[in-house]
């Protein structure tokens, strides 16, 4: 149960002045050029508020405790002046001065490439739009270069989510019929977790993606391939998975580039083999894991719109996970 | 000739002399008037003690009522907390989860921390200001009965399984779109409990601004009563817009109207604004209360009266002012221009100047008291404690770039329990302890006290300092479950356990609460040693409220002012009886609070129940999408009220001065600016104005943010039923106006003409301005939509219109209504002044701007 509990009393000890705690999904654990600069920004102030925390703290204990007679009236009054408006006026400028700048970053724009992010109940839309035009569709994985700002579109299908990798920058919301933009710069190649972080119906807990920084040329290498369409099935449980696959009418809702499979209601399936997760961010690319997904979709994900196949048979289910799986 | 002439005013010296005070009152006076008193004010015995309307009861009722429904909001967060307590739980299932959040959300919102507060104060502040009751004290049991029926209704819906799951911010398109009814209960259900919450308001207002007594200046009076009207103001101007949004909201999930759907022109982000809007003050709204009972403990722990005490109320009433300024910060992430973020970044960062100057205010007086601890105090030490962590986690989150990473979570969840236990709950507890001998005539228990509040203080932060952390590691609020490999697994378990023991606190709180004081006997009358007028009250108990109302000069007249009490005891100040046996308190002006007349103040009534009981009808049947039901409730919800007015209020009295003591004769009958009910009148129909101010707001923020309002091709209203239909509705005003003047010139019979001709162009009027939209369809788009709201909120108002104008005309035949005693008819004539304002604007929305729209 407590994976991390050896490293508990550390990380609480060391978040007193914020210090990096792992974790993939950690505000703690900057690894974007914005983070970074939101994470120092951060460390100021929490040390700022233990200090102002404890001064506060102190003046009460002493005026109750420790010298409970009376004082000056003229001290009293200083204090009401002094602490109530002189004081924040000019710690709150020189914050403001400081961080407000900050929020620049964030909103600059791309340096060559977009990718415009549909979010769905519950599932990320994907689309890669290169300085030509070109558009290369993927699903529930944001790949990004390190070192280059990527432009980000934000959009979203029916209700409200909002678009959250804490270890690349902050968030923004996606909503209907409103386009929004962020950006992100990635520093150190890494995988990182986002999470949608506007609650967005029955399974908003269930809406994560993993985003991949990679080094510009394993990036280019990555998105040349992504642009290709998908491998034919090589062994044959995976051919008959392919079968089943066009049989039970997949391709009415998903895409695999290269088939006939052509259906744009659910996520682009052209290379979701290759894919660090599984039903955004919440299952292994195994063929176990498809299988399992396939079969049981309601019960992993409440209220999700593609059905469970609880009615194939499990070879069906398994050749369906291997072909899946297979479709690197 | 006028009727002001006709009207008598305050004959008799004033203000009483030390010799006047000073002289003594005979035994047999004192008898009688305290056997007048007892009578007029007898509470009702038996089963008919429901029917009781006084302050002390209603209160006590409100406030066990709201303390009840904190309670079963705290049980749903344990539930909560058991579900998050580790990774992968089942306890919940997410349906359930997110039922329970909405509601633990909405229930500790609305149906606690807001009436909590009207229900204390209605406790509070007749006794403060030396008033008998609240001036309308059926509008008290009205409100409360719309509370408890509302309170139960949308806690009922989780027993069904039925209850709303998107949130208590009810964001659309999600709510908008769930299936079932829980939205409706949502909106409908505390729609209800909202216009109840603004009547409390409305009462509160008056209360304070004319029931102070003789000689309390607004300089003297004391901080709780301050607050009281600051916040009174801040739910006047924030619940109207919440209220607006609840109206499209219902009208696009009940009718189709598409205010919230982008396909068809609609902006899912109105609802935020507006939500908002009311949001945030409401943060205040909850906070300023708890620091009004502070400002009433610190002095007495201090032994001195507050130092600073100008500062603080300038402090509240910009804290007021500055809340309906900072609605965007909950909104930084939504893609809004740089320019405005930067804009409400800096003016949330503002309010940490008044906040900051009523804390050192209360330290400063601390400084110069000699203080001794108490229990209160205690609590107070602790809501300092918590709540200043909260208000520095509050200036890190107004910073935009920080607030981009943990808006949304747990961050955010640790935050805002840190400013509502530091803000609200350990303070409403401290109060408790402090005001507990003046509610009800006994201690509460000094150590039970102190193991509540270590329990809590440990628990709560056991709970929610680890959130802090919890969000930063990157969990997001309203997940119903977390892998196990995000990490936060240890976090959470700590976090639960700390619930658990916060229920362990207020389990102790609650026995002590309830358990059987008998054996205290009579308890000292002012344990605590307090300077203000609460603390003069009768012990043992008596229903009067208070045995004289006294002549104030301080601010903390218990120590400022000698032999106070025994001469409040021996009626040797004002109103020291009853001869007509009926219930009366004193009216006095706004600022200097100089005895204006003698208000009759209304007695025990099943009325305001049934009121209450259709009300709700109205309200809930809509629910269910039911609407004949819902109209016949409505009806008899008005005919309900009309009779509770008709019987009740402004009758003409039997005379028309009353000796209310010191040689002081006092009017029994006050119309216009004098009288309450037309403050009253005043005061909602500001709030009123303030709803209607967000529908239009409604329509610019479409003209400003969507390119297609209009679309292409689009109906516009018909400006040939604008202008009759907004001629009418003036013309109406006009009417009632001039039957106000010539009724005050005694031309009865003119008078009566004007009054009778008024509802039909009032009615012609409305239904004019039905015609000008009638061809619009407002199911294909956001533009017909809001242009059909805008006739359905004017028609509605002028319905209620026609209605007091009937009402007038029937009390002038009746004799109920005549030259000398109008109130009624000045009242309805200042409701026509607002309703002829806002025709005129909207016959500038719908007829005029279309023109001017691209």
């Amino acid at each position: 149960m407590y994976v991390h509990s050896r490293n508990a009393l550390a990380c609480l000890a060391a978040a007193f002045v914020l210090s990096a705690c792992d974790g993939r999904q950690s505000v703690l654990a900057p690894s974007g050029t914005d983070a970074l600069s939101v994470f120092d920004l951060a460390r100021v102030m929490f040390i700022g508020a233990v200090v102002l925390w404890l001064l506060v703290g102190t003046l009460f204990i002493y005026v109750t405790r420790i010298n409970p007679r009376e004082m000056s009236r003229r001290k009293a009054e200083i204090l009401i002046v002094g602490g109530g408006v002189v004081f924040p006026v000019l710690l709150l400028g020189a914050l403001l001065v400081y961080s407000l700048p900050l929020m620049n970053a964030p909103r600059l724009a791309d340096e060559g490439l977009r990718v415009h992010i549909t979010a769905e109940q519950w599932w990320w839309r994907v689309d890669y739009e290169l300085p030509d035009g070109t558009r290369i569709p993927s699903a529930n994985e944001l790949r990004l270069p390190v070192g280059t700002r990527t432009g980000l579109v934000l959009n979203a299908k029916k209700v409200i989510h909002s678009f959250w990798v804490p270890a690349l920058g902050g968030k923004t919301d996606m909503i209907p019929g409103r386009e929004t933009f962020q950006s992100l710069q990635p520093v150190t190649a890494g995988v990182y977790r986002g999470q949608c972080a506007e609650f967005c119906g029955a399974s908003h807990a269930l809406m994560a993606f993993e985003t991949v920084a990679m080094e510009p040329e394993d990036f280019a290498a990555w998105l040349e391939a992504e642009a290709r369409d998908a491998q034919p099935p090589a062994t044959a449980p995976a051919r008959r998975g392919a079968k089943i696959f066009a049989r039970e009418g997949c391709g009415g809702c998903h895409t695999v580039r290269g088939t006939d499979a052509v259906g744009q209601v659910g996520p682009d399936l052209t290379h979701v083999g290759s894919r660090k997760s599984l039903a955004a961010g919440i299952l292994d690319v195994t063929a176990e894991d498809f299988a399992d997904w396939i079969g049981h979709t309601d019960a992993i994900k409440p209220e999700v719109a593609m059905p469970s196949y609880d009615f194939l048979p499990r070879e069906d289910l398994a050749a369906l996970g291997i072909y899946l799986e297979g479709l690197k | 000739m006028t009727n002001e002439h006709l009207m008598p005013v305050a004959e008799g010296p004033y203000p009483p002399t030390e010799a006047m005070l000073a002289e003594p009152v005979s035994q047999a006076e004192q008898e009688r008037g305290k056997a007048e008193l007892r009578a007029a004010w007898k509470t009702p015995v038996g089963w008919r003690y429901w029917s009781a309307v006084n302050n002390t009861e209603i209160g006590v009722w409100y406030s066990l009522t709201a303390f009840a429904f904190m309670l079963i909001a705290g049980l749903l967060a344990l539930a909560i907390r058991v579900q998050l307590a580790y990774p992968d739980n089942t306890f919940l299932d997410a349906d359930r989860f997110n039922q329970f959040f909405t509601m633990h959300g909405s229930a500790m919102m609305f149906l606690f921390a807001v009436p909590m507060f009207e229900a204390i104060s209605i406790l509070l502040l007749p006794a403060l200001c030396g008033a008998r009751d609240m001036p309308f004290p059926r509008l008290s049991a009205f409100g409360y009965w719309c509370f408890l029926i509302g309170g139960v209704f949308i806690l009922g819906s989780l027993i069904f399984d039925a209850g709303p799951k998107a949130g208590w911010f009810m964001y659309p398109p999600l709510a908008t779109k769930e299936e079932g009814i829980g939205p409706d209960v949502w909106l409908l259900g505390l729609s209800f409990i909202e216009v109840a919450s603004i009547a409390a308001a409305v009462e509160l207002i008056v209360g304070t601004l004319k029931t102070r007594p003789p000689g309390m200046r607004v300089n003297v009076m004391p901080l709780y009563a301050w607050y009281v009207m600051v916040v009174g103001g801040m739910i006047l101007f924030a619940f109207p817009p919440l209220i607006a949004g609840d109206f499209l909201f219902e009208l696009e999930r009940s009718f189709n109207w598409p205010f919230f759907d982008p396909e068809r022109g609609g902006d899912p982000l109105l609802w935020q604004h507006l939500f908002w809007i009311f949001g945030h003050p409401e943060v205040y709204i909850v906070f300023l209360p708890s620091i009004a009972i502070a400002a009433m403990i610190v002095p007495t722990v201090a032994r001195r009266p507050i130092v600073g005490y100008s500062w603080i109320v300038l402090s509240a009433v910009g804290t007021g002012f500055l809340s309906f300024g900072l609605w965007v910060h909950h909104m930084f992430t939504t893609g809004l221009p740089q320019l405005s973020l930067g804009f409400f970044s800096a003016a949330s960062e503002a309010v940490v100047i008044p906040t900051g100057i009523q804390l050192f205010a209360f330290v400063a007086t601390l400084m110069v008291g000699r203080v001794k601890m108490s229990l209160p105090m205690l609590w107070i030490a602790g809501a300092l404690a918590i709540f200043v962590a909260g208000g520095l986690t509050g200036v890190m989150l107004a910073i935009v770039p920080f607030n981009w990473q943990v808006h949304d979570t747990y961050f955010i969840v640790a935050h805002l329990h840190y400013t509502l236990f530091g803000g609200m709950v350990f303070p409403l507890i401290a109060g408790v302890y402090y005001f507990y001998p003046f509610f009800r005539k006994k201690l509460m228990s000094e150590r039970l006290g102190r193991w509540a509040f270590w329990l809590v203080f440990t628990g709560f932060n056991l709970t929610f300092l680890p959130m802090h952390l919890t969000g930063l590691k990157g969990m997001p609020r309203r997940v119903f479950t977390y892998p196990e490999s995000s990490g936060w697994g240890w976090l959470n378990m700590i976090s639960t356990i700390g619930a658990f023991i916060i229920a362990a606190g207020f389990a102790v709180f609650v026995y002590d609460l309830f358990r059987s004081k008998k054996y205290q006997g009579v308890i000292a009358r002012n344990p605590w040693g307090a300077g203000t007028l609460e603390f003069s009250h009768d012990v043992p108990e008596e229903a009067w409220g208070v045995r004289s109302i006294p002549y104030i000069t301080t601010r903390y007249p218990l120590w400022e002012q000698d032999g106070l009490v025994e001469r409040m005891d021996a009626g040797r100040f004002y109103l020291p009886d009853a001869p007509d046996h009926q219930r009366e308190t004193m009216v006095t002006s706004v600022i200097d609070a100089k005895p204006i007349y003698v208000q009759r103040v209304t007695g025990p009534a099943w009325v305001t129940m049934f009121a209450a009981a259709f009300t709700g009808g109205a309200f809930i049947f809509p629910t269910f999408h039911i609407y004949e039901p819902a109209i016949v409730c409505a009806a008899f919800a008005i005919v309900c009220v009309m009779y509770w007015l008709w019987t009740t209020t402004a009758r003409p009295p039997e005379h028309d001065m009353r000796d209310a003591g010191l040689g002081l004769r006092l009017p029994t009958y006050a119309s216009g600016p004098n009288a309450v009910g037309w403050w009253g009148m005043w005061i909602t129909m500001l709030g009123d104005a303030t709803a209607f101010a967000a529908l239009i707001f409604g329509f610019f923020f479409y003209w400003t943010a969507r390119p297609d309002f209009p679309p292409e091709g689009a109906l516009h209203p018909d400006g040939m039923w604008i202008s009759v239909g907004i001629g009418l509705l003036v013309a109406s005003w006009a009417l009632i106006l001039a039957g106000r003047e010539l009724n005050s010139r005694a031309h009865v019979a003119r008078a009566r003409l004007a009054i009778a001709l008024a509802p039909l162009a009032a009615a012609g009027g409305a239904f004019a301005v039905y015609l000008s939209v009638r061809d619009l369809d407002p199911t294909s788009h956001v533009y017909p939509a809001i242009m059909w709201a805008l006739m359905v909120w004017l028609c509605v108002h002028a319905g209620a219109g026609i209605l007091m104008q009937g009402y007038c005309f029937a009390g002038s035949i009746a004799g109920k209504l005549t030259p000398k005693y109008d109130a009624d008819l000045r009242n309805v004539t200042l409701y026509w002044h607002f309703i002829a304002f806002k025709s005129l604007v909207v016959g500038a929305v719908l007829g005029l701007v279309p023109g001017w729209l691209p």
